[in-house]
């Protein structure tokens, strides 16, 4: 038996691994790369108080927009027609609206309203803040991302709700199940299976985009690297500090997301596939018993 | 002759003037599990049910009959309210489904009534509709403990119980794709059961299932039937009917056409359209 051969195979291979060997060969004899000034401001204080605040940025604004997506989604797919129309015309314009733009707006908001009371519409008021103190840079920048992920956030978790099969509801309802019972043990754990990659995708992107902050001269990781690269004119391995740092933590990100996900594929699947851990240590446990295999068969 | 009282029966409920919802006649006869009186319903156009009136004892296996389009499932479907219906009225162990009696008048039940009245029924689906994300002993146990507030611990004993009685032992902690067709419907069986219902409503329980797995269901819908429990089951399987049904429907068009034991609508029916369905499915 003669196996077909595959010479082009051969050839495409070779030329990437050339144009692969290229780049790193750059990466490491390249001067301009200057990997000496990355390594000491890696973990420079500056740098990692920064890397803080992004991830803080992230967390309150997955958190706002993902809350406010539920509300945003159940209203939309609610029977009151009220409520539907404000949530649709919630995404409307928060998706049509720039980020960047709705940021400035959020800072600069006492323009518009400089103080802010808390009593009843149309009646007293009882507290009343100054805008300015009350809403800080970092509150804007809150504000505005969260705000604007919940329009994103509401529609995929819509998406994953109306994925979930009627039988579900109707056999949930025969059952007598509670209204709200339903909505979070029967529906929404299975509409979690459509939500996750998508969601996955926004809180990645929201991480990525808090770098926009930077315009309103909120010391995140971009604006930060900005600071110090206009200082000491190092730009290369200061957008490469910033650059390798948004790749560990989406990294990380993608980590929990797999095994998020293979929470919720729980009875989606008749069995779970191996997860790179579990797999790993099986071809380990292999080998070591091929070579006690091995060893052993060769003393007898 | 019980085929002739059986057949008035049958054209009264097509004849019969319907009650409006706002007037129920008669207090509920007590020996009754189920009665419907003069129900109706459309989608849009379209009249699946008109006028249906059909009465059913405890402790009686009742199975309906009929060409597809007929309006059995609707029917049963408006038994635990999944339906509304548009007018006639349907009372289980004596309490109207999905209103409430006040004075002279009937009220719509809120959501959260309605859904308690819903325990009163078990309702078992074609395509069994267990939760896949819920083990199998989660399944079962949902419900009573959610819906009826009752004890977990008692409900997953008395669960485990029944999933035994349905043949579903060593499985309990399996996801239900990991079971077959036959023992998924047998699980929803058990789930249906869990509620404690008086009436226990399956549509067609068995149309899903390959073939080779539609006698363990039919094995287990006939225990309970032994067990003296009310049955009511919308079916294609007229051999069934005729082994374990104590009273055989036979609807067509949104009307019960003939009603009575099975010897007399299955091996001697009186009208036309009984005949030829039978003919065609024998």
């Amino acid at each position: 038996m003669v196996r077909s051969r595959h010479p082009w195979r051969w050839v495409a291979a070779i030329a990437v691994l050339v144009v692969v060997a290229q780049f790193i060969n750059g990466l490491v004899t390249n001067p301009g790369w200057d990997w000496p000034a990355f390594a000491q401001y890696f973990t420079a204080p500056a740098v990692l108080s920064a890397l803080w605040l992004t991830i803080q940025l992230t967390v309150y604004g997955t958190v706002l927009g993902f809350a406010l997506g539920i509300a945003l989604a159940a209203a939309r797919l609610s029977k009151n027609p009220v409520l539907q129309t404000v949530s649709w015309t919630y995404v409307w314009a928060f998706r049509s609206i720039p980020l960047i733009v709705q940021l400035l707006f959020w800072f600069n908001i006492a323009y518009l309203y400089q103080s802010l009371s808390i009593g009843i519409p149309f009646g007293p008021t009882f507290f009343t803040f100054d805008v300015n103190s009350a809403i800080s840079g970092m509150a804007a920048a809150v504000i505005g991302l969260g705000l604007h992920q919940a329009a994103y956030s509401a529609e995929i978790i819509r998406a994953g709700i109306l994925s979930v099969d009627q039988g579900q509801l109707e056999a949930a309802a025969a059952l007598g199940i509670p209204k709200r019972r339903q909505f979070f043990k029967i529906v929404l754990p299975q509409a979690m299976r459509g939500i996750l990659p998508n969601a996955a995708n926004e809180v990645i992107s929201l991480f990525k985009g808090t770098s926009i902050v930077s315009t309103m001269a909120i010391a995140e990781l971009f604006y930060q690297v900005q600071v110090i690269y206009g200082r000491n004119g190092r730009v290369v391995p200061l957008l490469m500090v910033a650059t390798v740092w948004y790749i560990v933590l989406t990294t990380l990100l993608s980590i929990v997301q797999y095994y998020v996900e293979r929470h919720y594929a729980k009875g989606a699947v008749r069995t779970m596939p191996l997860t790179p851990w579990q797999k790993l240590q099986r071809r380990l446990s292999t080998i070591n018993a091929a070579r006690q295999e091995a060893t052993y068969g060769g003393l007898r | 002759m019980s085929t002739a009282s059986a057949i008035t029966t049958g054209r009264k409920s097509f004849e019969q003037r319907v009650p409006e919802p706002g007037a129920p006649q008669q207090q509920a006869d007590e020996q009754y599990a189920v009665e419907v009186r003069g129900v109706q319903k459309s989608f849009g156009a379209l009249h699946v049910l008109r006028g249906v009136d059909l009465t059913v004892r405890r402790g009686e296996v009742t199975a309906i009959l009929g060409p597809s389009g007929s309006g059995k499932s609707t029917l049963l479907r408006t038994l635990n309210h999944l339906e509304k219906v548009d007018a006639g009225l349907i009372l289980v162990e004596g309490d109207p489904v999905g209103y409430r009696l006040k004075g002279t008048r009937l009220h719509e039940l809120r959501e959260r009534d309605i859904l308690r009245q819903r325990a009163k029924v078990g309702f078992v689906f074609q395509n069994f509709n267990l939760f896949p994300h819920l083990t199998v002993l989660e399944n079962v146990t949902e419900a009573p403990v959610s819906a009826q507030k009752r004890n977990r611990k008692d409900v997953e004993t008395e669960a485990l119980e029944l999933l035994d009685r349905v043949g579903v032992t060593d499985k309990v902690h399996a996801y239900p794709r990991q079971l077959s067709g036959g023992q998924q419907q047998r699980v929803a069986i058990a789930r249906a059961l869990a509620l404690r219902p008086a009436v226990i409503l399956f549509d067609e329980p068995t149309s899903a299932l390959d073939p080779e797995l539609v006698g363990e269901v039919l094995e287990a819908i006939q225990q309970l039937a032994k067990d003296g429990r009310t049955l009511i089951i919308v079916t294609h399987e007229v051999g069934f009917a005729r082994e374990v049904a104590d009273t055989v429907v036979f609807m067509d068009a949104g009307l019960i056409v003939e009603q009575g034991p099975p010897s007399a609508v299955l091996d001697n029916p009186q009208h036309e359209r009984t005949k030829a369905f039978l003919s065609k499915v024998l």
